[in-house]
């Protein structure tokens, strides 16, 4: 299996309307819409050539000055028939940070999606239970946007002054 | 021979000794320290060595560690605690019977060390009262031992009427406990 092959398998399916670029380590990148996610990882995982039935990985990330769409999911599928990956990102804009979820897909995209939520406010739509997993459930942001400080915010003996900032 | 601790101040005569009552307890509560271990990093590591023969804590009556809290004397935090973790931290110090004492051990401990950020509490004294800081990152084992011996020294010289005092009640409720 090679990236040649998939894409010619991909295209066949959905035309000429999912972007493409192979990045510099030779991995596949497939850009997606919303609402062509699910389908393309369900063909991807059922298609008997590809088998990609192993979601290795799910991460949200944030570009605050890409206008429209600052919010992404990545996620990464692998076949362990053909030892053969694809990376896929799906953008969404900030005020509306919404993406189908792959749950019923993947059962291991359940704690993914919930982690993603915790650290984006990436609303998975579908997911059986999107709520925190990892930080505090009083927690009233979420820590990984850009907008908001590393820092615990709640202390002043840390302040930028005492470290010559 | 091998002295075991210094006596207390007091007055001899033949065949008796009499001392007040606090040094006595003082000095029977502080050569017999079980502490309560709570290590979730590295300084958990430096002190497993300051249990060790090398440096044997044993040698200040602490070789007892108590893994229950209701049988511990002083609870030792060594290590970051995550925000998350900050209930557990509170909820064994509420288990420990009086008289009880905390030493935060290392800078993570003591004041959230490096870890300045979203996910760690920022010194355990948000959460408990703490009665010795121990610096360092982590602190060497011979600085964990200092630690103890202060904590040690306060043993010693606390009054047997200091849990009922106003000023300890007071701590005990800016930090809302019972």
């Amino acid at each position: 299996m090679g990236n040649e092959q998939a894409l010619e398998l991909i295209t066949a399916k959905f035309g000429e309307s999912i972007s493409h670029e192979i990045d510099a380590h030779g991995l596949l990148n497939l850009t997606v819409s919303p609402d062509q996610l699910v389908d393309l990882v369900a063909f991807l995982r059922d298609d008997e050539t590809l088998a990609m039935g192993f979601l290795t990985t799910l991460c949200g990330i944030h570009y605050p000055f890409n206008k429209g769409a600052e919010l992404g999911v990545v996620y990464h599928i692998h076949s362990l028939e053909n030892n053969y990956r694809i990376r896929i990102k799906v953008f969404v804009p900030i005020e509306k940070p919404h993406v189908p979820t792959l749950t019923g897909l993947f059962a291991s995209a359940n704690w993914q999606e919930r982690e993603t939520f915790d650290f984006y406010g990436i609303l998975f739509d579908g997911h059986p239970d999107l709520r925190r997993i990892l930080n505090m459930d009083e927690m009233t942001y979420h820590p990984l946007r850009k907008e908001y400080p590393l820092e615990d915010t709640t202390r002043e003996d840390k302040a930028d002054r005492f470290f010559g900032r | 021979m091998t002295k075991i601790a210094e006596a207390p101040e007091g007055i001899t005569g033949a065949g008796f000794f009499a001392t007040s009552l606090d040094k006595v307890i003082g000095l029977a509560r502080a050569n017999s320290i079980w502490p309560l271990p709570f290590a979730t990093s590295c300084c958990g590591i430096e002190f497993m060595a300051t249990m060790g023969s090398n440096y044997d804590l044993a040698r200040f009556g602490s070789e007892r560690l108590s893994f229950s809290p209701r049988q511990a004397d002083l609870l030792m935090v060594m290590g970051t605690i995550a925000k998350k973790m900050a209930p557990v931290v509170r909820q064994v110090y509420d288990q420990m019977a009086e008289p009880k004492w905390v030493l935060a051990v290392g800078a993570c401990a003591s004041s959230g060390g490096i870890f300045d950020t979203y996910s760690v509490l920022q010194g355990i004294d948000n959460v408990v009262p703490v009665d010795v800081y121990v610096p360092g990152c982590p602190p060497r084992p011979e600085q964990i031992i200092d630690g103890v011996m202060r904590i040690q020294d306060l043993i010693k010289n606390e009054p047997l009427r200091r849990r009922h005092s106003q000023e300890y009640q007071e701590l005990l409720e800016s930090y809302n406990i019972k």
